[in-house]
């Protein structure tokens, strides 16, 4: 998918930023914690998400990288018995602030999941969801708008703008993952959070969702959970190596995957383990 | 963030950060209200079931506590040798021969001497069951000792005396006098004059009742203004000459009668409102009597201050009595409306305050069988049919069910006919139990010609029923016993079957009685495939085997909920009560089971 | 009682045949029972099988025909008057002489052919059941000589054995179908002799029921009126707000256990609401007739409308109360199933739970929830005692809750209860009743069992 496909949405003609210039955080993890029960999973992680660039999150299984997304739209907060101590603020706000909505977070910092979940409901209404419960289309022309420009964004208009009232459920996995992110782009959130978005994909529809990254980074602040330390050398600007619970190492992704001055960083990206 | 926003163009959705921050939050109350206002839907339909369930327990709770204690007489009784054993020989079959009847009623009426006439002397005896002389008689056999003498001997009294002393007939109140009365006797109705205004409340009862009855009379009235309506229509519509006469007369007798209800609504009514005033009562009123100088005076008519009436226990004298010294009693429910009447009821009151009247745990209703007087009815007939029925429930149900699922789970192929199989089972499983008492019917009584009524048909219906349950619940124990252990001991050598009876079905064995458990439950408390076999008939006796008639628990309690008698409700209730109290405990044995062997693989 | 004496000698023959079986084929090794193909026990057993089996066999095939031989004799025995009398009253007389043949009845006030043939009777069935009682032991003798003829180191016990408890296994499992037809084909008969007396679009289309036969052929109103349209109009109505009762409430509890209830609140009410599901209907119709009624009666009359006391609304209303658990278990299973992924996307949209409940777990589960929706309404069609206890008896047609109605159950009953005619129409209308009651159910729960199921595979 190339730009030039999507040159007549507006979003397409603002101009391309330079790539690393002076940086203003997004988001800012202090001492962030997190324990399951009597467990702790995530330990004093302190991280600077960068705005309108992409952060990968790396590490082995069950090193903690999912829990810190997780953490940062407070999708933990479903799950029972689960603490998170620290602060996270986006924007000079904490978001853990009792006086903090959590659905008015979430539809600043939406969410893109491991395996695509498409609602049991046509491709348009998807789209259509999360605009429908914010209240944020007055009509149905406004609604028509949100959904085509949202489709286009996520790549996905072409293929399927003549069957928009068939189910979501019966697009190929690929495809099902850029309606996902259709769907999260619907409400323009600030921050895009994407656990580990390509897990269940095969090659081809993985460097769809990567190239799709790629474009998305423009407009919105992408944090990435990954497995594949060749995606995140990819698409991520910076990365932050997850160990155990810890924060291990974070920093530009170039000067992470060249010259890591943690040994255990070390380790992993040359996959001594992992 | 992009800037989406093409300024001119109305449809444009609102496209930038500060833009959607406030839609979201504009939005937010609305939702959160929204999310409020769902969740007490749910708590709303969860305490609606709760309830309902609390309600459910307290009904029966409050109606049938009382059933298991019953009424009972303490009546000295003259068990003369002459009268029931003139030999001496002590032979059980001539003393059982003996007329204790006659013993039981004579000492009846020893209480209440002054009873004359036979109406009054049969509602005496009538408080006591009908079964009073028997109990006696049983309580001779077993301690012949007791011949020769005078004995206190508790006899069970009737349902209506029953009721009464638990209250359930009406509520009684006694006052006492708050004046000096003088009493006047002017032959036999005696009346009692008060210093004070202790009839007041009896007064403003009959006033109450008197404009009840100006209401029915109005209405009467205005019932026939109907008819006048309808008569003089018909004669508009130019009739025959005969026919016309005929309904002239009854226009002219439907005036008169008009005029008549007219008159006596407005007369009841002046009564009813004048203050003071002398009034009569009848069976319609709450019933109120004088209880004094060792005699109760039933009122037929009352003033503020005086009370006229009928002796129904005879006075000591006719002294007056000073406050404190006599007391007003009396029956809130009318008389015309409870079954107990006046008389009645101030003998059974006075034997209560004499001591003699006492609620007392009820054996019979745990170890009698069925009766048509309910203070000799019991559930132990029942009880023993449940048992019976039951037990040949259990006998096929469980092989059958256990081997049914041993074969489905691990040998059956998979192919059409298991499917087949499945599927019927899951289906049998939702069929109405009354069609399986349908098929009992045609196929057990009428082809097969097995004996009505018996427990065994009702336990094979029963285990049809009930076969599915236990089917699926040992299916899902089976299937939680892992592979690894059939793998086990079929790599010993073990043939399939050894490999299953040694070691998968011990271990599936907690959950298939669980299921088993649960299954009996189930049938326990079924009644209605057992009305179609039979199993609704009257039977008095204990059945002594599978084939005997019987009846079961929830088939009893369907008969009592039918029967008119008031303490049949009780009863029912207490009923009730037992087939919950076993129903919990079978399920509570089921979950201890469950909890004990649940293991996790 | 003698058969229970027969049974038993049975049994012990069967004991006696594994001690000799077993002990056989140990008699045939040199000591080490690994010598034989199977275990000892298994040589035991096979013997004793062999002995009991067709012993068995024979006692059950002789029982089940015998009472139809023995009768068709003492019939045949009787003077010709007799035997020519209608078959309702040949029937009576025969149960006479079986009561006199039991002692159940005095012989001495039974008419002198009645106890000839009662003497007769109790002749035959003692004569059938020596000759049973003879051929059942001598077969289980044959067998038990035959069998321990064939004990030999090399027999296949084991396999024998397993054989014939394998036939056992699939003979169990065959009983729910024999059920199946059973109920089909009892129905089927006995509704097929209804529709031979009474028309089939009349049953199905007629609007008059009135099942009461005049015993005289002369008697006013001799035929009676089995038009069933009114019975059906009042399950449905009944069981209509059974389900306008059920289905929210149930529906609305199963979403509170299954998105906001915590643990402990869920284990805490949750064997509460199964309390509600494991009590009895007799107690839910007592119930209803005892406390609902009246109450509703009250109700309405303070608004001054004219309630039956066995109105429609309190026989619907307590079903609908029994129904709640049932419907609230099946959908919380079925919420339960929604994948987990579905919630989060919708809660990582920020969407609060109402909204992700309403717009995409009710949506995704929809199938399993009609499903059990279905399988309530059944059981609501099928339910019997609450109306028996709490509904009419007369057949109106009327869509007024507070009149009474009658349901298809409740004429099941009542046409059942009490003294049955096998030839009268209105004993057997019972059975058309059934045939349809169970036409109906079985429909509901194959479409509801394969929505399920079909549901559950979804998500599986």
């Amino acid at each position: 998918m190339s730009m030039t496909e999507d040159s007549q949405t507006p979003e397409a003609s603002t101009p391309v930023e330079t790539l690393t210039t002076e940086t203003t955080p997004k988001m800012i993890g202090r001492d962030v914690s997190v324990f399951y029960a009597d467990k702790q999973a995530l330990f004093d992680v302190d991280i600077d998400i960068v705005e309108k660039e992409v952060t990968a999150l790396i590490g082995p299984s069950g090193c903690g990288k999912s829990t810190f997304l997780r953490c940062m739209n407070r999708m933990n907060d479903v799950i029972e018995g689960c603490s998170v101590t620290g602060t996270i603020s986006m924007d000079d706000g904490d978001i853990y602030d009792p006086k903090v909505d959590v659905v008015q977070l979430r539809a600043r910092v939406g969410m893109v999941f491991q395996k695509p979940n498409p609602f049991p409901k046509s491709i348009y209404e998807n789209v259509a969801y999360g605009p429908r419960i914010h209240g944020l289309a007055a009509n149905k022309a406004e609604m028509d708008a949100i959904v085509e420009s949202s489709l286009r964004r996520a790549s996905l208009w072409e293929e399927v703008k003549d069957r928009l009232e068939q189910p979501g459920t019966g697009l190929s996995g690929g495809q099902q993952q850029r309606l996902c992110i259709a769907r999260a782009i619907a409400v323009e959130p600030e921050v895009i959070l994407m656990d580990e978005p390509c897990s269940a994909l095969d090659p081809i529809a993985t460097a769809r969702i990567e190239e799709l990254i790629h474009e998305l980074r423009e407009n919105f602040t992408i944090v990435i959970v990954t497995h594949s330390m060749q995606q995140a050398a990819r698409v991520s600007q910076k990365t932050a190596f997850f160990h155990l619970g810890n924060l291990v190492e974070y920093g530009e992704t170039e000067v992470l995957f060249t010259n890591p001055s943690d040994e255990r960083t070390q380790g992993y990206i040359t996959g001594r383990f992992g | 963030m992009t800037d989406a926003t093409v300024p001119n163009d109305p449809a444009a959705p609102v496209r930038d950060a500060e833009g959607i921050a406030a839609a979201v939050q504009k939005s937010l109350k609305k939702r959160y209200a929204r999310e409020t206002r769902f969740k007490l839907y749910g708590v709303a339909a969860i305490g609606f079931a709760l309830a309902v369930l609390v309600l459910l327990f307290f009904t029966i709770i409050s109606n049938g506590y009382t059933a298991f204690v019953q009424t009972k007489v303490q009546l000295p009784i003259d068990l003369a040798q002459s009268e029931i054993d003139p030999d001496g020989s002590g032979d059980p079959e001539v003393i059982g021969k003996a007329n204790y009847r006659s013993l039981v009623f004579n000492a009846m009426r020893g209480e209440f001497p002054s009873v004359s006439g036979r109406t009054n002397r049969r509602a005496l005896t009538g408080l006591l069951s009908s079964g009073a002389d028997f109990e006696l008689r049983e309580a001779v056999l077993a301690d012949p000792s007791l011949i020769g003498g005078v004995r206190q001997v508790w006899l069970t009294m009737s349902d209506d005396a029953d009721v009464f002393i638990k209250g359930r007939s009406t509520d009684v109140d006694l006052a006492d006098g708050r004046g000096r009365v003088s009493l006047f006797d002017e032959s036999g109705v005696v009346t009692v004059t008060s210093g004070e205004d202790d009839f007041a409340q009896a007064l403003t009862d009959v006033k109450d009742a008197l404009a009840e009855q100006a209401v029915r009379a109005e209405n009467e009235a205005a019932r026939r203004q109907g008819s006048i309506a309808l008569f003089t229509a018909a004669l508009n519509e130019n009739p025959s000459e005969e026919k016309a006469a005929e309904l002239r007369e009854d226009l002219e007798r439907t005036r008169a009668e008009i005029i008549d209800f007219e008159a006596r609504a407005a007369d009841l009514r002046d009564r009813a409102a004048a203050a003071g005033g002398e009034e009569a009562m009848d069976s319609s009123m709450p019933s109120y009597f004088a209880v004094v100088n060792g005699g109760v005076v039933k009122a037929t008519s009352v003033s503020a201050n005086s009370l006229t009436g009928e002796v129904i226990l005879p006075l000591d004298s006719l002294d007056p009595a000073a406050a404190g010294d006599w007391r007003v009693l009396s029956l809130e429910t009318p008389e015309e409306s409870r079954r107990v009447k006046d008389n009645q009821a101030v003998w059974l009151w006075t034997l209560q305050q004499e001591g003699k009247v006492e609620t007392k745990f009820n054996t019979t209703f745990f170890t009698a069988g069925d009766s048509r007087e309910p203070e000799q009815a019991g559930i132990w007939g029942a009880a023993v049919g449940s048992f019976w029925t039951l037990l040949v429930t259990l006998l096929l149900s469980f092989p059958i069910g256990v081997m049914a699922a041993v074969y489905l789970e691990e040998f059956a192929p998979k192919n059409r006919w298991t499917d087949l199989v499945e599927v019927n089972i899951n289906n049998l499983a939702a069929v109405p139990s009354i069609v399986f008492g349908l098929l009992g019917l045609a196929m057990f009584l009428n082809v097969f010609g097995l004996p009505r009524s018996a427990p065994l048909v009702g336990g094979m219906v029963l285990t049809l029923m009930t076969l599915p349950t236990i089917i699926i619940a040992s299916r899902a124990a089976l299937k939680s016993v892992p592979p690894s252990i059939r793998e086990a001991a079929l790599g010993m050598g073990a043939s399939r079957l050894q490999a299953m009876t040694h070691h998968v079905l011990p271990l599936a064995l907690p959950g298939m009685l669980t299921g088993t458990i649960i299954g009996m439950a189930q049938a326990l408390g079924e009644t209605a495939p057992l009305l179609m076999i039979g199993m609704v008939a009257f039977i008095v006796d204990i059945p002594g085997g599978m084939t005997d008639p019987a009846t079961v628990l929830p088939v009893q309690i369907f008969l009592w909920a039918d029967a008119p008698e008031r303490a049949f409700v009780e009863r029912t209730s207490a009923a009730i009560m037992v087939l919950l109290g076993f129903l919990i405990l079978m399920n509570l044995t089921a979950v201890l089971l469950r909890k004990k062997f649940e293991t996790r693989w | 009682m003698n058969l229970a004496i027969l049974l038993a000698a049975v049994l012990l023959l069967a004991l006696y045949s594994y001690a000799l079986g077993r002990g056989r084929a140990l008699g045939q090794t040199t000591g080490h029972p690994s010598e034989l193909h199977s275990r000892p026990g298994y040589y035991g057993t096979y013997t004793a099988l062999w002995s009991v089996i067709p012993a068995l066999l024979v006692i059950a095939i002789w029982l089940m025909a015998e009472g139809v031989i023995v009768e068709g004799l003492v019939v045949a025995s009787l003077p010709q008057a007799q035997q020519d009398l209608p078959n309702a009253q040949l029937g009576l007389l025969l149960n006479d002489i079986r009561n006199v043949a039991s002692g159940a009845f005095s012989a001495e006030q039974a008419e002198p052919f009645v106890r000839a043939a009662a003497e007769r009777y109790n002749g035959l069935r003692l004569t059938s059941f020596i000759g049973m009682a003879a051929i059942a032991v001598l077969l289980a003798v044959i067998g038990l000589y035959w069998a321990r003829r064939a004990i030999d180191p090399g027999l296949r016990a084991r396999n024998a054995v397993e054989r014939i408890v394998m036939v056992f296994l699939v003979a169990a499992s065959t009983i729910a179908i024999f059920t199946t037809v059973g109920i089909v084909l009892s129905l089927l008969f006995e509704a097929w002799r209804f529709f031979s007396q009474v028309p089939f679009y009349e049953f199905l289309f007629g609007l008059q029921w009135s099942p009461q036969i005049a015993l005289r052929a002369d008697q006013v109103g001799s035929s009676g009126a089995f038009g069933a349209v009114p019975i059906f109009a009042g399950t449905l109505l009944i069981s209509f707000i059974a389900m306008v009762v059920a289905v929210p409430v149930g529906l609305m509890s199963a979403i509170y256990m299954a998105e906001y209830a915590t643990p402990k609140f869920r284990s805490f009410v949750k064997p509460l609401l199964e309390v509600l599901a494991g009590i009895p209907t007799v107690v839910y119709g007592f119930f209803a007739a005892l406390t609902v009624a009246p109450q509703i009666r009250g109700f309405g009359e303070s608004f001054g409308l004219d309630v039956a006391s066995e109105s429609a609304l309190a026989a619907g209303l307590v079903m609908g109360i029994m129904i709640i658990p049932f419907v609230s278990s099946l959908s919380d299973d079925v919420i339960s199933a929604v994948p987990r992924s579905l919630r989060e996307g919708s809660y990582g949209m920020g969407a609060t739970k109402s909204e992700t409940i309403v717009r995409v777990i009710l949506p995704a589960a929809l199938p399993g929830i009609v499903g059990s929706i279905l399988l309530a309404v059944s059981r609501a069609i099928g339910e019997t005692m609450i109306v028996v206890m709490a509904a009419g008896l007369a057949a109106n047609l009327t869509a007024n809750p507070f009149q009474a109605v009658t349901t298809v159950t409740v004429q099941i009953v009542t046409l059942l209860v009490g003294d049955q005619e096998f030839d009268s129409p209105k004993t057997l209308a019972a059975f058309a009743l059934g045939l349809v009651l169970f036409f109906i159910t079985l429909c509901l729960n194959v479409i509801a069992l394969h929505v399920v199921r079909k549901y559950r595979e979804q998500y599986d």
